[in-house]
């Protein structure tokens, strides 16, 4: 009897994940129709006008949408070199040794560190740098935030490509070996085709973190509401544009910045589930 | 397989050691920033890093501006936002912990079952979902409901971001005990929920506190969904209804006023100390009771 009880409160602990989820759904949906009521779901995605005052209120995203592509995907090719590196050391030339269960636990450490931290770090540090190599005048830029945004996403693209890397059979690489490989061409022609699938995800993974990254970016990025036309451009993330306006929001102002939550959420959601089938496609590779 | 093309032996072993060397320095480029940060933190943090900090509540604009205009150091310190991260992020604990534990136990036990696998999903559908977005969520659900701002709202949005990580290093967990324990435990006649309370998760212990200390880790520094719910105050406050600062909070209203910008760095490397000791208990008690 006790048991019966035991095993229906996990079902029910387990339960609550699904109705937490469509929970989360649903309020995202509800507190944000009013915009989509106004504008249309396309006519809010394509709209790059974001502006609040009363005589002439309108709301789009469209500018933010792009703002958080420029930057995550930027952050992703500069973080690229870096994460790599890391997971080659962890996973392939020093697998399994001491040094590179240190370099992991410093990288590991990065991932630990408060956004907010990187956000000063960024602001107090880089960005005077910035300015003295005359990327722009205020140094707050795409740029600046898609550096430092790198330097956040390479303990989570590295850490598990690194492990996708280290189980490849050795008898693989040992083949090639005995072929008389050197350990680049066993590098370039075994181990990182084989990891391919596992590694793409783990950057997947790490691109959607940095499509949510909130406080860096919104005090790094300037929060100006236009489509930026480069790098040097200031420019809004969503994440950063919630961050910045949700205070002093109510109405449709409110329920326009729910709905950016909501195509947010949309987002990082495709990219679990398109991350989630390409190492399903490993699994059974 | 590749065209080979001949290719003098010296110049592939010449290419291999430019790689290795690449792969060396971008692995250790790819560490400095921490360090920088670190320096940066402890080297801009540690003049205001006194007794005051803890005991004293952040003052006004006004009475900063007074002091550092006659030179004396801020006066006050960030025991708000202590004593609230305290109470934001215990309840957060509370919360997220016993679901946290259940549903790890049920997706281990239940392994290649729909329901299950549709749940594990979901878990990482939660864990991936940007915090911003989790601030949103607790708005709805708490702030806008019961009128105001509190720490309970930023204790749900906590808590919603603690579970995958506790559903997760919970299930990998028991996912590593032996079956044979579990097995043992039915053999001699114990009840299932004997065999979870005294085999499974005391011989679990390690890794899933381990789990729990990291997902304390990760919230601690959380700002963006506080923002939204907790809001900050400028007092103690206890209240689970009022509004509650955090030290990322008071972190972020520094950065926004020019007067409080000395108590930046301190607050940044409390902050920063609380996190790593976290990281390193929970580093200890792995290597102790591995599984």
């Amino acid at each position: 009897m006790k048991d019966k009880i035991f095993r229906s409160l996990l079902f029910a602990a387990a339960l609550f994940i699904l109705l937490l989820s469509a929970a989360i759904v649903y309020a995202l949906v509800s507190r944000s129709g009013e915009t989509f009521q106004a504008y249309g779901f396309w006519g809010f995605v394509t709209n790059a006008e974001w502006d609040p005052r009363s005589a002439t209120e309108e709301y789009g995203a469209f500018s933010f949408i792009m703002g958080t592509l420029y930057t995550a995907f930027f952050s992703l090719l500069l973080c690229v070199p870096f994460s790599l590196a890391v997971a080659l050391f962890n996973g392939e030339y020093f697998k399994g040794k001491k040094i590179s269960g240190v370099v992991r636990s410093v990288v590991d450490l990065l991932a630990g560190i408060p956004s907010i931290v990187y956000g000063l770090w960024g602001f107090y540090t880089v960005r005077p740098l910035l300015i003295e190599l005359g990327v722009s005048a205020q140094g707050f830029s795409i740029f600046l935030s898609a550096l430092v945004l790198a330097i956040m996403i390479i303990p989570y693209a590295s850490s598990l490509s690194g492990e996708f890397l280290s189980m490849i059979p050795n008898n693989l690489k040992e083949g090639a070996y005995s072929l008389g490989a050197t350990r680049l061409e066993v590098v370039q022609h075994i181990s990182l085709p084989a990891a391919a699938s596992g590694i793409v995800a783990s950057y997947i993974l790490a691109l959607g973190r940095a499509l949510g990254e909130t406080m860096a970016v919104t005090m790094l990025i300037g929060n100006t509401n236009r489509i930026p036309g480069g790098l040097r451009d200031t420019g809004n993330t969503m994440a950063s544009v919630i961050a910045n306006q949700f205070g002093e929001a109510d109405g449709l102002k409110l329920s326009a910045l729910i709905a950016i939550g909501l195509l947010l959420f949309i987002i990082t959601a495709l990219i679990n589930l398109i991350a989630k089938l390409v190492m399903k496609k490993l699994s059974h590779a | 397989m590749n065209q080979i093309t001949p290719i003098s032996f010296k110049s592939r072993k010449a290419k291999d050691k430019t790689m290795f060397f690449l792969v060396c320095l971008f692995s250790s480029l790819a560490m400095v920033p921490l360090f920088f940060i670190i320096w940066d933190v402890i080297s801009k943090g540690y003049k205001n890093f006194n007794l005051r900090l803890f005991t004293e509540v952040t003052p006004s604009s006004m009475d900063a501006l007074m002091a550092t205009m006659n030179g004396d150091p801020i006066p006050g310190g960030i025991l708000n936002g202590i004593t609230g991260s305290l109470l934001i992020v215990g309840l957060a604990i509370l919360f997220s912990i016993p679901l946290g534990l259940f549903i790890g136990i049920y997706l281990s036990d239940n392994r290649g079952k729909k329901f299950a696998r549709i749940v594990s999903y979901l878990t990482d559908l939660l864990q991936g979902m940007p915090s911003i977005v989790i601030g949103i969520i607790a708005y709805a659900w708490v702030v806008k409901p019961l009128g105001g701002y509190s720490a309970l709202a930023g204790s749900v949005a906590l808590s919603i971001m603690m579970l995958p990580m506790i559903v997760r290093s919970t299930e990998e967990t028991m996912k590593m005990l032996p079956n044979a324990y579990k097995e043992a435990g039915l053999a001699l006649g114990a009840s299932y929920t004997n065999v979870v309370f005294k085999i499974l998760l005391p011989s679990g212990f390690g890794g899933i506190f381990t789990g729990i200390l990291l997902a304390i880790s990760r919230v601690m520094g959380e700002t963006a969904p506080l923002m939204l719910t907790a809001l900050g105050a400028s007092v103690v406050n206890w209240k689970v209804m009022e509004p509650t600062s955090a030290i990322p909070l008071l972190i972020w209203d520094f950065y926004n006023d020019p007067n409080l910008v000395d108590l930046i760095w301190s607050s940044s490397l409390l902050l920063l100390i609380v996190i790593f000791l976290l990281n390193w208990i929970a580093k200890i008690v792995a290597r102790k009771w591995k599984v």
